[in-house]
């Protein structure tokens, strides 16, 4: 089909200058959205109000939809379940008959530790958690990897405190409204954590790659410092995430880098559980030299 | 009497025929809000999608700038830096302008293919547009939810469709 003329511009003053008119308003907008851009670039809090609104007015459709997302996890839980009972139930008992065993030796490492502690006149400043609440939904349509968590300003959870669950690490409060906030999950690119690898020790940079894993960079470079199924706990340096959180298993090694994936899934629809910003303790400062 | 009842050429347009094309955009922006916890993006830009369908498909109900509130709406659901689709979502429209004066044909396929071209520009672009500095993520990570578009977008026209024809009944 011959393609339809439409706009046409005609003879009409009135039509001309309506239409001259919205593509002036459309440049000016576009400056003004470039504007706007460059204001996120410089600070990325800016307009948190307006945006905290519409992660409140958001959280509302998604909590009543996850709802119903939790009600088909579980029924399929439910019915896999019921297949699996009989298998199950020998593996189990074998673990737990395993786990007890671990469990004795555990408690006495933890004696034993407490007592050294007590020697080494090591204290922790391990922070409390501020509450824990739901991670309720995400920004799948966008390039920025945020989940929504179901508890915002009125219970006490401000931008930059630290998101766990129980399985480790799942990122920090970007954003926050009322009653819902925004959490930046370990994969967005704007996540660096430090952490160190467990076998050796190593202190390491882990930053998010956009695609549901992290790259693991040593800080010191060269050789081969990581190896398949490393564990990379946070190390507390800088203050911001407190120490020996687990962060992610490397799954594969490049050189000197290596690809992490998250031990976190906030997709599990478990709580998770906000704690303060760590403020990692000051060391006594040297003594002064006396004049 | 100046405007007598029935004279075609007084009667305002209703109040359905012009919220329907901005409440649908608006709806598929908010797909973002499906309750999904996605680690990397998976879910069509479905707010792109209705707005370039309808403007394929009535290029006269929107002026240039109606991008403009649109991509603010969606910047503001789908968590990039407000202004992303602000500008990628004009400049789209500005480009279409120019494109309607140049096809001198068009059928199904061809608006496909416009709307295929488009999906992705403003993929990249928004990829470029809301990325912090020093980000580690590759573009290739917009590929599923592109291709995703693409496929999706006959059938997102023809809901488009559908709607025009309910916004347009008397």
């Amino acid at each position: 089909m011959a393609a339809p003329r439409h706009r046409r511009r005609g003879f009409s003053r009135r039509v001309q200058y309506g239409l001259f008119a919205g593509y002036v308003v459309a440049i000016i907008g576009i400056l003004l959205a470039a504007g706007l851009l460059l204001i996120a670039r410089l600070d990325p809090r800016a307009f948190g109000t307006l945006r905290g609104i519409v992660v409140d007015a958001g959280a509302i459709f998604t909590g009543a939809g996850r709802v119903g997302v939790d009600a088909g996890n579980d029924v399929g839980a439910e019915i896999s379940a019921y297949f699996n009972a009989a298998s199950q139930n020998r593996a189990l008992k074998d673990e737990l008959a395993r786990e007890r065993r671990a469990v004795i030796a555990a408690k006495a490492i933890m004696v034993e530790n407490a007592r050294l502690k007590k020697l080494a006149h090591l204290s922790e400043h391990l922070p409390a958690p501020v509450l824990s609440a739901r991670l309720i939904g995400s920004t799948p349509t966008g390039q920025r990897r945020f989940a929504t968590l179901a508890a915002g300003t009125s219970e006490g959870v401000r931008p930059g405190m630290t998101v766990r669950s129980s399985e480790g690490l799942v990122g920090r409060v970007y954003e926050s409204g009322i009653f819902a906030s925004r959490v930046l999950l370990l994969t967005d690119g704007e996540t660096a954590v430090p952490v160190k690898i467990i076998r050796t020790g190593q202190a390491a940079l882990a930053a998010g790659q956009g695609d549901g894993t992290m790259e693991v960079r040593a800080l010191i470079a060269g050789g081969r410092p990581f190896r398949r199924g490393d564990l990379a706990v946070t190390s507390g340096t800088g203050g911001v995430y407190s120490p020996n959180i687990p962060v992610a298993v490397i799954t594969a090694v490049n050189g000197d880098r290596a690809v992490a994936r998250p031990l976190a899934d906030p997709a599990r629809g478990d709580f998770a559980a906000v704690y303060p910003i760590f403020q990692a303790p000051v060391a006594d400062p040297p003594a002064q030299p006396k004049p | 009497m100046i405007a007598p009842e029935g004279n075609p050429y007084m009667e305002r347009t209703r109040l359905r025929a012009t919220t329907v094309p901005i409440a649908s955009t608006l709806i598929g922006s908010a797909m973002a809000l499906i309750p999904i916890i996605a680690t990397e993006p998976i879910v069509p830009p479905f707010g792109l999608m209705m707005l370039l369908a309808w403007r394929l498909l009535r290029p006269d109900i929107w002026p240039v700038w109606a991008a403009l509130p649109l991509g603010l709406a969606d910047d503001l659901l789908s968590g990039h830096y407000l202004g992303t689709a602000m500008i990628l979502w004009t400049v789209a429209f500005l480009v279409l302008e120019w494109v309607d004066q140049a096809l001198r044909w068009r059928d199904g396929w061809i608006e496909w293919g416009v709307a295929s071209v488009g999906i992705v520009t403003i993929a990249i672009g928004s990829w470029a547009l809301s990325q912090p500095s020093g980000s580690l993520t590759s573009v290739l990570t917009v590929m599923p939810q592109t291709v995703g578009a693409i496929l999706l977008f006959p059938a997102i026209l023809r809901i488009t469709a559908a709607l025009d024809n309910w916004r347009l009944k008397q």
